[in-house]
């Protein structure tokens, strides 16, 4: 710092900064997620990077912005796809169940001149939105049965939703890209009670089912295979239905009186009279 | 490297420092600069030199050695027999102690300030941090012109324009991600309904990926949470086509396939620049509340099992048996019709010996005898042991 030097650097400083500050006020650089609104005391005179259909990033406006100083301002919006969720609404379906609902929107600032007429702030059209979707949510779902509520055809409801929403959106300079149901709950208290009762109860029968089911099919088993034992039987004893009858007598005594006999000898008493057949011999033979 | 660097950083500001305070010095002390002999009276020189000698100060002695023998700020017309700069203990207390007031720096050779030098360093580490950047494996970088998407580039070494001029966001473009929907643990439940209005506790993964990196960058706000949610809605969505028994069974492969299918639709219509590579249903579970009766489904499905297998038990035995059994019969009859009446009586005296031997016997004559039965005796006996009373009578 020296001689001349020494004033120098504040001079310098100074008129830098100011550059600086006139620069700042005059070039800005618009990224590919936003869109600059250049208003000019509350006129919109222009919009920056706005968003056009199918367009290629790398061809849009994005970049840097100039403006006149003091006299434009500059704001920016969000040029993505914003969501809107909100707070779960419970639907009364025209059965008069009801159903606790969570939903979603997607949505794009396509107008950034309209939504900054119309509603100023981003955060302003979203709590706007947000109101919309859950009063027509409300409305539309509430025209339905509860098995439309959970069923496929619910497709054609949310695109009822957001035909309308879109609608609306569309006079905030927005578009509705997409409205979909995120969950549909049973809500808590009776309803969710009333279902697991039914539920259980479902579950009870079936079990009951089941059970008597394989005692059906189990007592089928058997009577089948006392048929097919019943018909080796026939098949086999039906050729001499007489020897047949003597065997099996011959059998019979075997085991009944054997058997009675096997745990000590002279339980049973047998009085035979010699006109018995098997002492015939020892009749004649005295 | 990150230490040499740093510790050249801490001497420049150090520098940078004297060289600001440099006018309240010289008024304090004209002669007194901060390279100035110690024993010249100045006695924060002298002091902080006692500190500058410790050994136990790494940082201070490490500043004072190595920037000493190649010290290129040494002033030309330094005082003879100047052995050492000032450690850096000392430049801080000084700026400490004097509220801002700092050594002046010594001129450069020519006469000239500092100043530009430094600025210049300044400004080629900038363009250098800035302009270079390295990539690893999975990631790609979307560089951006003033804000206006330029190229997208792959993992190496890649050189942009510094900082203001073009910037590059790095995106882990390879990695699989993985949402998690539903309940992790068990004290929470996601209850889903199905088509027959059961409700299911599902939990799932969704994997997924960046196909386009400047799409995903630019494209949506909450690239994460927009996965999450499209994934909840598709999810329930497919649920509520499927009944219960069929979404917690065969089903299963399906469902996850059309979620998948169904979420990448949906994010394809977004422009979002996402893939789903996966779904996986990790859990699907009926809730707390009705599980003891699934559980008694359960255990009725085994008991029919257990029903069948006795039955089957059952008449593989009946069957057998009478196989068993007819076969004997058949044996013995094939000897029969070759000598029917012998095969009889002998048939007849085998079982007759075989009973009679083993019974208590009393024959009586028929006829002229009147048959008389021994009741008393046969009742003690029958007391003795429950017996049984038979009477064979009549022809074979």
């Amino acid at each position: 710092m020296f001689g001349s030097l020494r004033h120098n650097p504040i001079a310098l400083g100074l008129v830098g900064f100011g550059l600086l500050v006139l620069l700042s006020m005059s070039v800005s650089i618009v990224p590919e997620t936003k869109q600059a609104i250049i208003s000019s005391y509350g006129q919109v005179m222009r919009v920056e990077n706005e968003y056009r259909k199918n367009e290629k990033f790398g061809n849009t406006d994005a970049g840097l912005v100039w403006r006149v100083p003091f006299v434009e301002q500059i704001q920016f919006v969000d040029k993505r796809v914003l969501s809107v969720s909100m707070q779960p609404q419970e639907v009364q379906s025209t059965d008069r169940r009801r159903l606790r609902v969570d939903a979603f929107a997607r949505f794009r600032i396509v107008a950034p001149a309209k939504m900054y007429q119309a509603i100023r702030t981003e955060e302003a059209l979203k709590a706007q939105l947000q109101t919309i979707l859950e009063s027509r949510l409300r409305n539309e779902l509430g025209k339905r049965s509860f098995e439309t509520l959970l069923s496929a055809e619910r497709g054609a409801v949310m695109d009822n939703i957001q035909a309308t929403l879109d609608r609306e959106a569309a006079k905030y300079g927005a578009q509705i890209i997409d409205v979909r149901i995120k969950r549909t709950d049973l809500p808590e208290g009776q309803s969710l009670q009333s279902a697991y009762q039914r539920m259980q109860s479902a579950q009870q029968q079936q079990a009951i089912a089941i059970d008597a089911e394989g005692q059906k099919e189990a007592q089928i088993i058997r009577a089948e295979a006392d048929a097919k034992a019943a018909q080796i039987y026939a098949q086999s004893y039906g050729k001499d239905a007489d020897f047949y009858d003597f065997y099996r007598s011959m059998q019979s005594y075997r085991r009944t009186f054997q058997q009675d006999s096997q745990n000590g000898d002279g339980n049973t008493t047998v009085v035979l009279s010699t006109d018995n057949d098997y002492l015939r011999n020892f009749r004649d033979g005295r | 490297m990150t230490l040499f660097f740093l510790k050249r950083r801490t001497y420049m500001l150090a520098m940078m420092q004297n060289e600001d305070g440099g006018a309240p010095q010289a008024s304090h002390n004209e002669s007194k600069g901060p390279w100035d002999l110690p024993g010249s009276g100045d006695n924060g020189g002298s002091g902080s030199r006692a500190g500058g000698n410790k050994p136990s100060k790494p940082a201070a002695s490490a500043g004072d050695d190595g920037a000493k023998p190649s010290n290129p700020w040494e002033p030309q017309g330094a005082p003879t027999g100047r052995t050492r700069g000032p450690s850096l203990e000392e430049i801080f207390r000084r700026g400490g102690g004097k509220g801002g007031g700092f050594g002046g720096i010594p001129p450069r050779a020519n006469g000239k300030s500092w100043w530009p030098i430094i600025a210049a360093g300044f400004l080629a580490i900038w363009i250098l941090w800035t302009s270079v950047h390295r990539l690893d494996q999975q990631e790609e970088g979307v560089v951006t012109f003033f804000g206006k998407y330029s190229r997208t580039v792959g993992s190496g070494i890649s050189f942009t324009l510094p900082a203001p001029i073009e910037q590059m966001q790095k995106v882990d473009a390879l990695q699989v991600r993985t949402t998690s929907i539903g309940s992790a643990n068990s004290k929470s439940e996601n209850l889903v309904l199905t088509k027959d209005q059961n409700l299911m506790d599902i939990a799932f993964d969704i994997r997924w990926s960046i196909k386009s990196p400047e799409l995903y960058l630019f494209q949506l706000d909450d690239p994460a949470g927009t996965v999450q949610e499209v994934g909840e809605s598709a999810m329930r969505a497919e649920l509520a086509n499927f009944d219960y028994n069929e979404a917690v069974g065969v089903a299963r492969g399906t469902i996850e396939a059309q979620v998948k299918q169904r979420m990448q639709a949906i994010l394809d219509e977004y422009k979002s620049g996402i893939a789903i590579s996966s779904i996986s249903i990790r859990q699907s579970d009926p809730p707390e509340e009705v599980k003891a009766a699934f559980r008694e489904v359960n255990s009725a499905q085994q008991r029919r099992e257990r029903y069948l297998n006795e039955a089957r038990a059952y008449s593989s035995q009946v069957t057998e048996l009478a196989a068993g059994q007819t076969a004997e019969f058949d044996k013995i009859y094939e000897q029969y019709r070759q000598a029917p009446e012998v095969t009889r009586r002998r048939i007849y005296y085998e079982t007759m010996e075989q009973v009679l031997s083993k019974v208590d016997k009393t024959i009586v004559e028929s006829g002229n005898v009147t048959p008389y039965l021994p009741l008393p005796e046969l009742k003690r006996r029958a007391k003795a042991d429950s017996d049984s009373t038979v009477t064979v009578t009549g022809k074979q």
